[in-house]
């Protein structure tokens, strides 16, 4: 089994590259996964809550800070800075993973040698003079740990909100036991309403417990910039509910010892039940308000105008964003900067201009305005045949395209042929049987060629490493799919989740508004949401209030004549 | 130059012609109270149900007496046809005894016109 294993790495290494995430994409990422795991180690109940202080990215939320913050995004930005310095250019430096075979032990300068995966690959060994060494991981570690305290304002509210919550839970129980504790003898015996209404309580307890589990234990989606104005008048509500309580509780109970326990149950419950209803205010504010429709929003995206409406109900303007990328990572096909720009041919031609002469005037400040407006007057003027040019290389490039993509197929289909999933009653030599993987690493070969052909025509080829097709190669053959399903994924350009998580950037959102972020959405509200290479540019429209009437068709009106047109002669 | 569009009316004197056992005029009529206006080609307005001269056969006592395609049909001997049913016109046109009828029609006219000031 390893010797086919061998041949076929032999086979590919040769005019193959493999392409890695580059160091700065990785870096982007380490960013990310200490403040991933931070939430998860929370174990708090009504963990809902605040997050107070959260960001997007790291630069450019403008809430107040603490200085310590602000010292430790600098810090970052500064690092962040001198590392995309050291890996501009042509080299990009990969850390390559250990016990990961990496097929392609040449690297290239981004000249463009054809038979490569991608247009730069570099793979470092410990003599590169661009990898990095342990000490710059560590040093790169640290500064992430740091730069968790951050998180520690947003924990702050969750914390907040669980002190509350537990707090809330065991009033209740603090009202029931306390006279026994401290007065027991004095009590009054209390029979069957009391023990009907310790279980009622009990049952409440339960249910609220059970439904702050259902509303509040979840993972947050996303960290908001501004509070979430709702759950803190939640918050708000709940205090001031126990601690009325409370007062009530030491003024009428405690000093002055009641003895009617009975009463003090009853109390007990009464407290209950108001935090029931505000549990009930918690699920139709939190869930239930922002479900009926009343706004379409228009998402654009800036780069290449792709565009999606959404339909959502009352949501504050962070809050809408946050639904805007739960979408955007599903519905947009995904950013491919090689498929925007015009091709030089056609926008080299636009750059000669005119020169233009000035005969013996000394103002100057009149000629750099006439000047330019002769330019620009001249060039409309002047035949322009670039969009020629441009409606032939697109042809040219439709029709490149579509010849790769018919051998593309062909050549899938083909290599599909060749395997062949084991019946029972075949009675086949052991050693022919093979597992999913090898199967697609032995059908491989034949369609590599043709794939990476495809890729690098679409310009899809850093979406797609070789590994990556191996897997969705070896997926496919143990779900039975077809070629065509196979393909699937790479005739067209799917939406962002689709790929690897390096591609989602997840964590570079910056939401830029000119109204504050709590506010409502209303009809005209424009927010954009940035990311490094691109924007998302939102705007509001209120859905049209719809005035239907009614109007009643007698069936008895279903009745028809033909039309008549005859002619006679006389 | 330009064309004037005007109607003006004629009296038609039509001898039938004896064709075997009957007494044909040599035209085709169309429209009718019961038909469908919206079909009739010759009508300027589209709601008019008069009766319309569809076809006139070439040689026939119609086309001798002067009746021309598209002609609206206003009386026949002083029976009014304007608001008639398609069948009735048939009837008043084909009288048995009768061997002489009487239209009075509709027609318009495209005219050129031209004016004084380009002449000469």
């Amino acid at each position: 089994k390893i010797e086919p294993l061998k041949v076929t790495v032999d086979f590919l290494k040769v005019p193959l590259g493999l392409k890695k995430p580059p160091l700065k994409e990785a870096l982007a990422a380490l960013p990310g996964k200490p403040k991933s795991h931070v939430p998860e180690r929370r174990k708090s109940r009504r963990s809902d809550a605040m997050d107070n202080e959260s960001q997007y990215s790291g630069y450019s939320y403008k809430s107040g800070h603490s200085r310590s913050s602000r010292k430790h995004r600098d810090r970052r930005e500064r690092h962040r800075s001198k590392s995309r310095d050291g890996t501009r250019g042509d080299k990009s430096v990969t850390i390559q993973a250990p016990g990961e075979p990496l097929l392609d032990n040449e690297s290239t300068r981004g000249d463009e040698r054809d038979d490569n995966w991608g247009e730069t690959t570099t793979v470092v060994t410990g003599t590169s003079e661009h990898s990095i060494s342990h000490d710059d991981l560590t040093r790169i570690a640290k500064d992430m740990e740091d730069s968790a305290h951050l998180d520690c304002s947003r924990h702050l509210g969750v914390a907040l909100g669980a002190a509350l919550a537990l707090l809330a839970f065991l009033t209740p129980l603090a009202f029931l036991l306390l006279p026994q504790l401290l007065w027991r003898e004095e009590l009054e015996p209390c029979g069957t309403p009391c023990e009907g209404l310790f279980i009622s309580v009990a049952f409440k307890l339960l249910i609220l417990l059970l439904g702050s589990w259902a509303l509040f234990f979840r993972r947050p989606k996303a960290f908001l910039p501004r509070v979430f104005v709702f759950r803190a008048l939640l918050m708000v509500l709940v205090f001031l509910l126990v601690v009325s309580y409370w007062l009530f509780y030491g003024v009428r109970i405690l000093d002055s010892r009641d003895r009617n326990y009975r009463a003090v149950v009853q109390f007990a419950v009464s407290l209950v039940d108001a935090l029931l209803f505000v549990h009930y205010l918690a699920v139709v504010l939190l869930e239930l308000r922002q479900l009926q429709p009343q706004f379409t929003l228009k998402a654009v995206r800036s780069a290449d105008g792709a565009s999606r409406f959404y339909n959502v109900g009352h949501l504050s303007i962070q809050r809408a964003a946050v639904w805007i990328l739960e979408n955007y990572y599903h519905d947009f096909p995904v950013y491919n900067p090689a498929l925007l720009n015009l091709p030089k041919s056609v926008l080299s031609k636009k750059m000669s201009g005119f020169k233009v002469y000035s005969l013996g005037e000394e103002n100057s400040t009149n000629n750099s305005t006439g000047q330019s407006r002769a330019v620009i007057a001249a060039a409309a003027r002047r035949r322009d045949n670039s969009h020629n040019e441009f409606y032939y290389e697109e042809a040219e490039h439709e029709r490149r395209v579509r010849k790769r993509r018919a051998r593309l197929v062909v050549a899938v289909e083909e290599a599909f042929t060749h395997i062949k999933r084991l019946q029972e009653e075949d009675q086949k030599n052991p050693r022919e049987v093979m597992d999913p993987r090898e199967a697609a690493q032995a059908i491989f070969a034949s369609m590599a060629r043709a794939m990476q052909k495809y890729l690098r025509t679409t310009k899809q080829q850093p979406y797609h490493t070789m590994e990556s097709i191996l897997q969705h190669l070896e997926f496919c053959i143990t779900h039975d799919m077809t070629p065509k399903a196979f393909l699937e994924r790479y005739l067209t350009a799917g939406p962002t989740i689709q790929y690897h998580k390096d591609r989602w950037l997840a964590k570079q959102w910056t939401l830029v508004s000119e109204e504050p972020v709590t506010n409502g959405l209303k009809d005209g509200v424009v927010f954009v949401l940035k990311r490094q290479d691109f924007s998302l540019v939102v705007s509001t429209k209120k859905i049209p209030f719809f005035k239907l009437s009614e109007e009643f068709v007698d069936p008895k009106s279903h009745k028809f004549i033909m039309r008549l047109q005859s002619e006679t002669s006389v | 130059s330009y064309l004037i569009s005007f109607s003006f009316q004629q009296r038609i004197e039509i001898h039938k012609l004896r064709q075997g056992d009957n007494l044909i005029l040599g035209f085709s009529i169309g429209g009718g109270i019961d038909q469908d206006p919206t079909q009739n080609p010759f009508s300027e307005d589209k709601t008019d149900k008069g009766i319309y001269v569809t076809r006139v056969t070439g040689g026939g006592p119609a086309e001798v007496a002067g009746l021309q395609v598209g002609d609206k049909i206003m009386q026949v001997n002083g029976w009014d046809m304007t608001m008639v049913t398609h069948d009735q016109a048939r009837k008043r046109l084909t009288k048995r005894n009768e061997e002489v009828v009487r239209l009075l029609v509709t027609r318009q006219s495209l005219q050129k016109a031209v004016q004084q000031s380009m002449m000469s």
